[in-house]
C-alpha cells in the first residue's frame, strides 16, 4: 500500500525522518519495501525551494506577435508582478478576463530552476534559461505536471487549488515521500492512511487526530421514508449504512485530492467517485455510490411509483446474472452476497457495482452505501470471479463493521463539500448483527511465560493503550483488555492472549528482548534411520565417483511414457495429477526417477564425453493401502554413459562404459551397505536392452533393475545412438529392510595365505555367478576367496564354451596350510564342478 | 737370496696393471668385470696368490705377506672406485630424470553431492548439535494438514501468501511448506517435549524464473516444551546464523505474520556481501531475509495435542536454495534443477 507521508501527517505528528519511520514500521511488521519521493530530496527532481514556488495568475493577456501564445501576469510573492509567455491551452479561456478573484494558482519556475524537459519523453532535464519568445523576453515559466515530474501530462500548466499560499515553495505544498508498505493479512486494519497513522502513533508515542465527522449539515428530506434496507443474511452482511445526497454537481475533484489519489495509486475520475475512493483509502471503509434516480426508476417500474425503494442484501439465486460496471455480464455463484432490489441484483456486495445504477456525468442524486461483509465469503467470491478491486482487497481481508458508519459519514461530508447538494437528514444505520466486543484476560505471568522476560506492568499497559485497547486491571497483575472497534484480529481466551502478547512484543520492539538458551528439558533423542541410510548411500556413490543431481518431482505422463518403447505395455498406474499445472511438462508427480535423469544426461552429453550421475528421492505411487494420498517411495537412479575416463596426456581408458561399469558401482554400493551378498538374474524390462539387463536381489528379494537402455528408449530421449547408456533403478524402501543395523569384521589371517589359479571350461550358457557359487560351496571353510580374472573364448577350447580363470585364496584360522591340503581342496572343487556343471580343468 | 725375487716382481706388475685398469672402469658393469678379472675366484690376483705353493719355502712368507697387502689394496681401491662411480651414476640419473612438473596431474574422477544436499546437511548438522533431530513427512498432503490445522481456514486471506498446486483429488495438494510436519510430529510425540527439524521439498504455483521455482527445499524447526520462550527463539536462531553465516554476523528480528505462529518474526542477517553497508544483493538495505519464525500459535499446539496453557513452543522455517544462493553467490535459482554439470562440479 502506498502511503504519502504528507497525507499521513493529517492524522499524526511525525517527528522521525522518513527513513527512521520506515525502519520503525518495518521492524514492527509493516514492511516498507520502498520509498518514493516527490519534489523533495530523494526525488529524481527535487524542486528548488527558491526557484519553484506558488504563483497567483493575476491576468492573461494576448501575445502581441502570436495567436497561440499568451502573456500571464503573475504574483509569486516577491512583491512584484512578473510576466511570462506561455502556450498552455488551459489559460486561453481566461484571456482578457478579470480573474484576480478566481485565485488561479500555478507552480512557477524562476530562471535557473532545474526541470524535466516537457518536450522530451526520455526523462531528460533542463535548466530554465531566459530567452525571447516571439519578441518578448521570457525568463520564467509556469509548469506542467510533466515538467515537475508529477505525471506525463504536458497538455497545460498545472492549476493548483485556490488556497495554495502564493510564494510558498512548491516542495512545501506538494512535496512528499511515499512509503510502499507490504501488508501481511494480519495487518488488514492498516490498509488505510488512518490505519497506518494508528500504528505510527502507537510506535512513536503520538496521538491520532481523527477527521471530524460531527456537525454534518443534515438538511434534506428524510431518507428512511424513501429507502428501506433489509438483509436476508445478517452473518454475511452484518451492517448496511446509507446516506442520500441530493442536488449534487458532478465535476472534477480538487487538485489536492486528485494528487493524493494518484500518489496512492488510483486514478481520479470525478468528485463523487474520487470521494468514494478517497474515503476508502483514508478510513479503510470501501463504499459505493448508486445513482439514486436509477434506483427510483427501477422501483417505480417494479412496484409502482411512490413506493419506497426496497434494498435487500441476499445470496445470489440460481442462474442470476448482473452486468458489473466494468461492462462484463457475470453469472453469479450461489455463495455470493448481492445488493438487490425486488427487480434484481444492483451490485455484487462489497466487490463491484452494477452498470445500471452507476454514477454518470448527469447524476444529481446519490445513494451512498457503506456496508460490512464477511471477509471469508467475500474472498471466495473474489476468487470465483477473478475480480480484484481495491474494495474487494480490503473487504476480503476484513473491515470491522464499526467502520461502516464512519465511512458513510465521511463520504457524505466530503461529497457535500466537493459536489454540493444536501444530505438527507437521517443516515440509515441498519445493523442487524453487531459483533460482540472482545475482551481478553491477560495475566502478566502469561506475557512472561511466552516472551521470557518481565516487562514492567506500566509498559504493557502503555503499549496496549497506545494501540487503543481499553485496559482494566480488576485484580493485581491481570489485565482485562478490550479490543478497539477497528480490529478483527483479536481472538478469545488463549488465542486472544497470544494476539495481545504479539502486539506487546511488536510495539516494545523485538530487538529489545535478550537472547537466551533453551532451559527446558531435552526431549528423548531419536535417530532417523531412513535418513541415515539415504545419506550413507549418497556418500557411497560419491566415493564411487558419481555426481548427485536433483530433478523436478513433477513431470508429465507423456515424458514417462517414453520409457516404454512402442509395443511394450505402458505403466498404467494412476498418477497424482495436478489440477492447476503451471506448464504442460509438469502435470503429475513422477512414478520414476529415470525420465528426469535421462533428460539431465541428454543435456550434459551435448557438452562432454562422460556423465556419471545419480539421483535419490521419492517417487509417487498409488497407495498400497487405499489412501487418497500416494505412497512416497524413496528410490535411487544411477545413469552412466560415455568414456570410462576423460582423455588426458598421460593416456587413459577412453573405451565407452558398459554394463559392467554400472554393475561394479552397484556391487560397491551394496558392499558398502553391508547387505548380504547380492545375486543377479537376467531380467526382462521394456525400458532396457534385452540380454543386457539384470535384476539385483538381496536375500532373494529383488531390490532393483539395471542394465543398458533399450535403443528405442535411448532414441526417444535424444541420446546419441552410438553411446550405450547404462541405468539402474533401485527401490530404497525395499533395499533398506536388508541393511543391517551393524556388522562385524573378520579377523586378519594369522597364517600365510595360499593363492592358486585355475581355469575352468564350461558351457557358454552357464552363468559365471553359478560357477562361482559352486566353487565357493565345494571349497568349504578353507577357501577364503574367489576372484575371476579372465574370461576366454576361442578355438583352443571349442565353440559354445568359455574358459573362466579364477584366483583362489586358501587359508586356515589355526595353521599354515600344507601343499597337500590345498591340492586336496582344489581337486575337490574341480571334481565337484565337473559333476555339477560339466566343467573341465583347462590344462 | 735376491732383493727382489721374480715372484714379487710379477705381483708388483700385476698390481700396477690392475690399478691402471680400475681407473678405466667408469660404470657399474665395467667395475663388476674388473672385479671378476682380478679379484674373482678365478681372477688374476687370486690365481697369483694361489701360486705361493710353487715357490721356494724361504720366499713364501714374504710373498704371502706381499700378496695379502696387494689384495687389500686392490679391494680398497675397488670400493673407493665403486662409490665414486655410483655417485656419478646417481648424479647422471638425477639430471636425466628431470620432468616438467607443470604438466597437469592425472585427474581423479571425484563425485560430488548436489549443492542443495550440501547446504541441507550443513543446516541439519548445526541443528543436530543443538539437539534437534530430523523428522520428515510427505510431499503430497491434505488441505487439512497443509493449511487448516496450521490455522489457515478455507478462503482465509493468509492462503494468498502461498500459491498452491492442487491435485485432481479434492483436498489433496502439494505441500507449500514443511509445516504440516509440525502437526505430524506433535501428534506422534505428544505429550513428550519436541525438538525436531523438518527438511523437505515444497511446491509453489509460481512462474519459473531466475528468482522463483515451483519446487524448493525448506527446513522447518519445531521446539515444544513446558518452558520455551520468545527469548530462546531469538537466542537459538542467532546462534544458528552465526554458525551458518560466520561468527559476529549481526541479526535482526522484525515482526511478521504467519498463521501458525504468534508472535511471528522474520530474521534478517547482515548482508554477507557488503557487511551491512548496502549493495545490490541486499537491495541496499544492508540486510538479507533468511528465515521466518515465531512462537507456535496456541491453536496449532492444540491441534497437535498440546495444551497451550501449559506448553509453549517455537518454530522457524528457511529456504535451503535461498541460503545456498546467498552463500555461493548463485544468481539464478533455476541452476538447481537444471543439473548442468558445469554448475554442479563447482561444489
Ligand atoms: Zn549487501
Amino acid at each position: 500500500m502506498k502511503v504519502p507521508i504528507s497525507w499521513l501527517k493529517d492524522y499524526v505528528d511525525i517527528l522521525l525522518s522518513v527513513t527512521e519511520l520506515a525502519e520503525r514500521l518495518t521492524l514492527a511488521g509493516l514492511e516498507v519495501s520502498g520509498i518514493e519521493y516527490l519534489g523533495i530530496e530523494g526525488a529524481s527532481l527535487p524542486w528548488d525551494r527558491d526557484r519553484i514556488v506558488v504563483a497567483h495568475i493575476l491576468a492573461v493577456r494576448p501575445h502581441p506577435n502570436a495567436d497561440r501564445l499568451v502573456l500571464a501576469d503573475v504574483d509569486y510573492g516577491a512583491g512584484q508582478v512578473e510576466t511570462v509567455v506561455t502556450g498552455a491551452p488551459n489559460l486561453f479561456p481566461y484571456l482578457g478576463k478579470d480573474i484576480r478573484h478566481l485565485n488561479l494558482k500555478s507552480p512557477f519556475a524562476l530562471e535557473g530552476a532545474l526541470l524535466f524537459d516537457g518536450h522530451k519523453d526520455d526523462g531528460s532535464k533542463m535548466v530554465l534559461r531566459g530567452r525571447a519568445v516571439r519578441g518578448i523576453m521570457n525568463r520564467h515559466m509556469l509548469c506542467s505536471e510533466k515538467e515537475l515530474g508529477i505525471s506525463d501530462d504536458h497538455t497545460g500548466i498545472l492549476i493548483l487549488d485556490a488556497d495554495a499560499p502564493t510564494g510558498m515553495p512548491l516542495a512545501d505544498v506538494l512535496g512528499t515521500a511515499i512509503l510502499d508498505i507490504e501488508l501481511t493479512p494480519s495487518m488488514a486494519r492498516c490498509a488505510s492512511i488512518i490505519g497506518v497513522a494508528r500504528e505510527v502513533a502507537a510506535l512513536t508515542g503520538q496521538r491520532v487526530r481523527y477527521p471530524d465527522y460531527t456537525n454534518l449539515p443534515l438538511e434534506g428530506p428524510s431518507l428512511s421514508e424513501r429507502v428501506v434496507i433489509k438483509t436476508e443474511n445478517a452473518p454475511l452482511n452484518p451492517r448496511f449504512c446509507a446516506a442520500l445526497i441530493e442536488g449534487i454537481q458532478i465535476g472534477p475533484s480538487p487538485y489536492w485530492m486528485q494528487l493524493r489519489l494518484r500518489l496512492a495509486g488510483m486514478r481520479p475520475i470525478n468528485n463523487v467517485v474520487d470521494v468514494s475512493n478517497y474515503v476508502m483509502l483514508e478510513v479503510g471503509q470501501p463504499n459505493h455510490a448508486f445513482d439514486y434516480d436509477a434506483l427510483r426508476a427501477r422501483a417505480d417500474r417494479y412496484a409502482g411509483s411512490g413506493q419506497p425503494i426496497q434494498i435487500i442484501t441476499r445470496l445470489a439465486r440460481e442462474g442470476e446474472r448482473i452486468q458489473t460496471l466494468d461492462g462484463v455480464e457475470r453469472v453469479l455463484q450461489p455463495f455470493t452476497m448481492l445488493v438487490t432490489d425486488p427487480a434484481g441484483p444492483l451490485s455484487i456486495g462489497g466487490i463491484m457495482g452494477g452498470a445500471e445504477s452507476e454514477v454518470h456525468a448527469g447524476t444529481r442524486n446519490i445513494l451512498l452505501e457503506a456496508a460490512a461483509w464477511d471477509f471469508i465469503n467475500i474472498r471466495r467470491s473474489v476468487q470465483a470471479y477473478g475480480l480484484n478491486s481495491e474494495a474487494a482487497y480490503r473487504f476480503s481481508r476484513g473491515v470491522h463493521p464499526a467502520q461502516a458508519w464512519f465511512g458513510a459519514l465521511r463520504a457524505a461530508q466530503l461529497i457535500q463539500r466537493l459536489a454540493g447538494g444536501v444530505i438527507a437528514r437521517d443516515i440509515i444505520d441498519y445493523y442487524p448483527a453487531p459483533p460482540p466486543a472482545i475482551t481478553v484476560d491477560l495475566p502478566l505471568a502469561e506475557v512472561r511465560r511466552i516472551l521470557g522476560v518481565d516487562l514492567p506492568p506500566q509498559e504493557v499497559r502503555r503499549i496496549l493503550e497506545a494501540l487503543e485497547f481499553q485496559v482494566d486491571e480488576p485484580e493485581k497483575d491481570v489485565l482485562y483488555v478490550t479490543a478497539p472497534d477497528h480490529r478483527m484480529d483479536i481472538g478469545a481466551d488463549v488465542v486472544g492472549r497470544a494476539d495481545l502478547i504479539e502486539e506487546i512484543a511488536r510495539v516494545y520492539g523485538y530487538d529489545r528482548f535478550p537472547n537466551t538458551q533453551i532451559e527446558d528439558v531435552m526431549p528423548p533423542q531419536r535417530d532417523n534411520l531412513a535418513l541415515l541410510h539415504e545419506e550413507l548411500i549418497r556418500d557411497l556413490l560419491v566415493e564411487a565417483g558419481l555426481q548427485e543431481v536433483m530433478t523436478y518431482r513433477l513431470t508429465s505422463p507423456q515424458r514417462e511414457a517414453l520409457l516404454c518403447p512402442p509395443g511394450a505395455t505402458l505403466d498404467k498406474r494412476p498418477y497424482v495429477t495436478i489440477a492447476n499445472p503451471i506448464n504442460p511438462e509438469r502435470t503429475v508427480m513422477r512414478h520414476s526417477l529415470l525420465a528426469g535423469i535421462l533428460d539431465v544426461l541428454a543435456q550434459n552429453l551435448r557438452q562432454r564425453e562422460r556423465v556419471v550421475v545419480f539421483e535419490l528421492g521419492p517417487v509417487f505411487l498409488p497407495s498400497s493401502e487405499g489412501s487418497e494420498l500416494p505412497d512416497e517411495v524413496p528410490a535411487l537412479c544411477i545413469v552412466l554413459a560415455g568414456q570410462r575416463e576423460p582423455v588426458v596426456w598421460q593416456g587413459s581408458d577412453t573405451r565407452l562404459m558398459d554394463f559392467f561399469d554400472l554393475k561394479g558401482i552397484i556391487e560397491a554400493l551394496l558392499e558398502g551397505l553391508h547387505v548380504s551378498r547380492p545375486t543377479f538374474q537376467p531380467a526382462d524390462n521394456p525400458t532396457y536392452y534385452p540380454g543386457r539387463t539384470a535384476n539385483v536381489l538381496v536375500d532373494n528379494e529383488t531390490v532393483g533393475v539395471f542394465g543398458q537402455l533399450h535403443p528405442l528408449v535411448q532414441e526417444a530421449f535424444d541420446l546419441p545412438r552410438q553411446v550405450p547408456v547404462l541405468a539402474a533403478e533401485i527401490d530404497l524402501r525395499c533395499l533398506e529392510t536388508h541393511i543391517p543395523s551393524h556388522f562385524t569384521v573378520r579377523p586378519l589371517p594369522r597364517f600365510p595365505v595360499v593363492r592358486q589359479d585355475i581355469a575352468l571350461v564350461v558351457d557358454e550358457n552357464i552363468p559365471a555367478q553359478q560357477v562361482e557359487a559352486a566353487i565357493m560351496q565345494a571349497g568349504g571353510r578353507l577357501l577364503a576367496g574367489v576372484r575371476l580374472f579372465d574370461v576366454y573364448r576361442g578355438a583352443q577350447i571349442g565353440s559354445g564354451k568359455k574358459s573362466l580363470a579364477y584366483t583362489l585364496t586358501f587359508s586356515a584360522e589355526d595353521r599354515t596350510l600344507t601343499d597337500q591340503e590345498v591340492a586336496r581342496v582344489q581337486a575337490r572343487i574341480v571334481r565337484s564342478l565337473e559333476s555339477s556343471l560339466g566343467a573341465q580343468l583347462r590344462g | 737370496m735376491s732383493d727382489s725375487p721374480e715372484s714379487i716382481e710379477i705381483l708388483d706388475r700385476l698390481a700396477a696393471e690392475a690399478l691402471a685398469e680400475l681407473e678405466k672402469a667408469s660404470d657399474s658393469q665395467a667395475l663388476e668385470r674388473w672385479h671378476t678379472t682380478y679379484l674373482g675366484r678365478k681372477g688374476k690376483v687370486t690365481l697369483s696368490v694361489r701360486r705361493v705353493g710353487e715357490l721356494p719355502k724361504e720366499e713364501r712368507p714374504v710373498f704371502g705377506q706381499r700378496a695379502n697387502q696387494l689384495k687389500q689394496r686392490l679391494e680398497a681401491a675397488y670400493e673407493e672406485r665403486v662409490q665414486l662411480v655410483k655417485a656419478q651414476e646417481i648424479e647422471k640419473a638425477l639430471v636425466e630424470g628431470a620432468i616438467d612438473v607443470t604438466l597437469p596431474g592425472r585427474p581423479v574422477l571425484r563425485g560430488r553431492l548436489h549443492p542443495s544436499t550440501q547446504t541441507l546437511r550443513r543446516i541439519l548438522q548445526i541443528w543436530a548439535d543443538m539437539g534437534f533431530q530430523v523428522y520428515r513427512s510427505r510431499d503430497v498432503e491434505t488441505d487439512e494438514y497443509n493449511f487448516q490445522l496450521l490455522n489457515f481456514p478455507p478462503y482465509h486471506p493468509a492462503r494468498e501468501m502461498q500459491d498452491t498446486f492442487y491435485t485432481t483429488q479434492p483436498d489433496v495438494l502439494l505441500r507449500t511448506h514443511t509445516s504440516p510436519g509440525q502437526i505430524h510430529a506433535m501428534r506422534e510425540y505428544c505429550p513428550q517435549p519436541i525438538r525436531v527439524v523438518l527438511p523437505g521439498m515444497c511446491y509453489r504455483y509460481e512462474q519459473i524464473t531466475a528468482r522463483s521455482e515451483i519446487q524448493f527445499h525448506q527446513v522447518e524447526g519445531l521446539a515444544v516444551g513446558y518452558n520455551i520462550r520468545f527469548t530462546d527463539l531469538k537466542g537459538t536462531l542467532t546462534d544458528f546464523a552465526q554458525r551458518m553465516f560466520g561468527a559476529g554476523r549481526k541479526t535482526r528480528f522484525r515482526a511478521s505474520y504467519f498463521p501458525f505462529t504468534e508472535p511471528s518474526a522474520e530474521m534478517d542477517v547482515e548482508c554477507i556481501l557488503c557487511n551491512g553497508k548496502g549493495c545490490r544483493l541486499c537491495k541496499y538495505t544492508g540486510w538479507l531475509e533468511i528465515l521466518g519464525c515465531g512462537m507456535v500459535h496456541p491453536t496449532v499446539l492444540q491441534n497437535g495435542g498440546y495444551n497451550p496453557n501449559r506448553y509453549s513452543g517455537y518454530a522457524f522455517g528457511m529456504g535451503v536454495e535461498r541460503i545456498a544462493m546467498l552463500r555461493y553467490g548463485i544468481e539464478d535459482i533455476r541452476y538447481f534443477w537444471s543439473n548442468d554439470l558445469r554448475f554442479l562440479e563447482q561444489f
